[in-house]
């Protein structure tokens, strides 16, 4: 008994000062200051943080590695021998939409990974832990999965920036349109967690901003997959409109649900956030008629039919918002650091900030100075009633011009 | 009051899907005392087998409805053979443990040939619509399913209690040694019966799919609400699931109807009071406690 806890009490002693060891070594190897017009290890990283195995696999997940290797080539095609980053690796991790584990990949990739700048990092507890390594370490950030306007808003800062869309862009997009156009009693249903909440409040306050009202906001379970109740109440009082503010096999079956009750036909369902990929695995004919606001659609003109083309190709699938705009915003970074010839964070933050950008991705783009929102044109869409070929399933009903879908900067930044 | 009746039939047409849902593994563990947590991955790849034969064989619902059980009745035979009945004579937490590491490796493998986003599936011709009787309506194929459910829930208790099969099953659960020692091969039964609660588990999946979202994750969530279910009914009962189902249907509709918010939780608040009164389950016998 007494020699185990011997051993126990050396183990442990052993473990901290391996700790100590590893963390002293950390410190030698830690923060390299970028030669003067150099590259930081003599090359350029760049990290890509998602959900590999999650939910939001499909949405963004590992074919977001491609997309960024499509940056990459076209960097490298551009510039050849001029190019300044003339290493440039991809690093990834899956966060398994847990903010904990983002954290501390997100760690991982700045500290020992040597990522110069970290992608996309989709679900919002994962997104503003992340927001808040970069603060600290004063690496770049660049979020493209998230909804939350907390990136832009109370918790911005210096490195990170918000490239695709916010809750508040898709509550101006789907709640302000589908309102003015005479849908002005509203009932949501909303899930319980940090997004459902937000999206609530948002699209709440759309639809009373432009004369409707909305009657009950109902919080669900989350996840959940008996919605036929929520349904059912989400019908009294007769409301023109249900909006359903779930995500994910949530929204599936809220959707399924919603086709199989009376309310259907006689109330206009409005989503709050849709991916191309839900429309895909529900299938077209399930979702028809339903309006949202998408970031991005890949058959909207030639041009993104064009990158769309290139990236079925390498994948053997469309692509979705995500993947465009990780595209678009290893490309800018790429560019930046081109234009600095350095990858030092402060530079490339100089570089970008009130940046107009138009690519494939970006329309009428601008990296806003004051709050890091990436602001661009978005659309609303509407699901075809069938689709004359796989994954054309969006009519693009109207372009929302980047200064109505975005409105002012967030005044609750104040850079840190 | 129309409401209140709305709600209450709603919870009725969930509750019977509950009831048969859960009977698989109220079987599993009556005869063979192990808790399976494999049965919302199997109910998961019951829906999954029947949104591939409908997208791959254009078979639809109603074949799926025979075939899926029939498939799932072999994987469970497999099962039983090549994992469980080595692990029977232990400690049941071997089981358990079992049966929860082969669903994430069911799961895994899902996500990894289907993807994350899920498959579509349609509600069979003829149970679209709704009946609507005054101001309360309910869908047909939510009805269908709640009638469904029961007929198969009534025809495994008359299997259990007046055929010779189930009077060898419950004799063999009940003592194994002395039903042996009347000359009957008790060994003979257990996989079959395993197999069995495997195909329930896939006939619920099957039923599902038209309804729920058909994903890799579809049970991991739904299995909670299932060994509520079994544990409010007592471990093994079959009455006891299908009641139990019942309850759990209503305590949930009337949860969202009058406190939406807290929907889920009064689920486990009713189990947490059944547990408090009668440890082992509103039909649960003593010693299974």
């Amino acid at each position: 008994m007494r020699s185990r806890t011997t051993t126990g009490v050396s183990a442990i002693a052993i473990a901290a000062t391996a700790s100590l060891a590893l963390a002293a070594c950390g410190g030698a190897g830690g923060p390299q200051a970028a030669a003067a017009g150099g590259l930081t290890d003599g090359k350029v990283v760049i990290g890509l943080l998602n959900d590999q195995s999650g939910v939001y696999k499909d949405l963004s997940g590992p074919n977001s590695k491609v997309a960024i290797q499509m940056a990459i080539d076209d960097y490298k095609a551009k510039y050849g021998d001029k190019a300044v980053a003339k290493d440039i690796e991809i690093v990834t991790a899956d966060h398994q939409n847990k903010a904990d584990i983002a954290n501390s990949k997100a760690q991982e990739m700045y500290d020992r990974q040597k990522a110069d700048i970290i992608l996309d990092v989709p679900n919002s507890a994962a997104a503003l832990a992340v927001a808040t390594q970069a603060k600290n370490k004063k690496k770049l950030y660049i979020n493209i999965g998230a909804g939350t306007t907390a990136l832009t808003g109370a918790s911005c800062n210096r490195y990170t920036f918000h490239w695709a869309y916010n809750t508040a862009v898709l509550a101006r997009g789907t709640a302000g349109t589908i309102t003015k156009e005479g849908g002005t009693s509203w009932n949501i249903v909303y899930p319980d967690y940090a997004f459902g909440q937000d999206m609530n409040k948002s699209f709440s306050a759309e639809v009373t901003k432009n004369g409707g009202t909305v009657g009950q906001s109902i919080a669900s379970p989350f996840p959940s997959d008996n919605f036929a109740t929520f349904i059912t109440k989400a019908g009294e009082g007769n409301p023109k409109v249900i909006g359903s503010m779930h995500a994910g096999g949530d929204l599936i079956n809220f959707v399924k649900q919603f086709n199989q009750s009376s309310l259907k036909g006689k109330v206009q369902l409005a989503v709050g956030l849709m991916f191309i990929t839900d429309i895909h695995s529900l299938g077209v004919d399930q979702f028809a008629g339903t309006q949202f606001t998408d970031a991005w659609y890949w058959n909207f003109d030639a041009q993104n039919k064009k990158w769309a083309d290139r990236f079925k190709e390498k994948t053997n699938t469309r692509p979705s918002f995500a993947h465009a705009a990780n595209y678009s915003a290893a490309m800018n970074y790429l560019e930046a650091v081109q234009e600095a010839g350095t990858d030092d964070a402060d530079t490339i933050v100089s570089k970008l900030e009130g940046k107009k950008i138009n690519d494939v991705f970006l329309r009428n783009g601008e990296i806003r100075k004051a709050d890091h929102a990436v602001t661009h044109d978005v659309y609303l869409a509407k699901v075809k009633s069938s689709a004359p070929e796989e994954w054309d399933y969006e009519d693009i009903v109207k372009t929302i011009p980047a200064a109505e879908a975005y409105g002012a900067a967030n005044p609750a930044c104040t850079m840190g | 009051m129309s409401e209140f009746i709305q709600y209450t039939l709603q919870g009725l047409a969930a509750g019977g899907f509950y009831a048969l849902s859960a009977l698989g593994l109220a079987v599993i563990f009556g005869v063979l005392g192990v808790v399976n947590f494999s049965h919302g991955a199997c109910y998961m790849l019951g829906a999954v087998i029947a949104a591939v034969l409908l997208a791959e064989l254009s078979l639809g619902f109603w074949v799926a409805l025979v075939v899926v059980p029939v498939v799932m009745f072999g994987f469970g035979v497999l099962m039983e053979r090549l994992l469980v009945q080595w692990l029977l004579a232990l400690d049941p937490l071997y089981n358990f443990l079992l049966t929860f590491g082969l669903t994430l490796i069911l799961v895994e493998a899902v996500k990894l040939r289907y993807g994350v986003s899920g498959l579509p599936y349609e509600i069979p011709a003829g149970l679209g619509g709704q009946v609507t009787v005054g101001s309360v309506n309910l869908s047909v194929y939510a009805i269908f399913a709640c009638v469904f459910s029961v007929v198969v829930c009534i025809a495994v208790g008359l299997l259990m209690t007046r055929t010779r099969i189930g009077m060898i099953v419950r004799a063999a659960t009940e003592d194994a040694g002395r039903t042996r020692a009347l000359g009957i091969n008790v060994g003979r039964w257990v996989t079959p019966v395993f197999g069995f609660g495997i195909a329930l588990a896939g006939l619920a999946g099957v039923l599902a799919a038209p309804t729920r979202a058909i994903t890799a994750e579809m049970g991991s969530n739904f299995i909670i609400i299932l060994f509520a279910v079994v544990v409010i009914g007592g471990l093994g009962s079959i009455l006891g699931a299908v009641v139990a189902g019942f309850l759990v249907g209503l305590v949930e509709a009337y949860g969202v109807a009058y406190a939406p918010a807290y929907a889920q939780i009064v689920i486990f608040v009713l189990m947490a009071a059944v547990i408090l009164v009668r440890p082992s389950g509103l039909f649960g016998r003593e010693e299974v406690a």
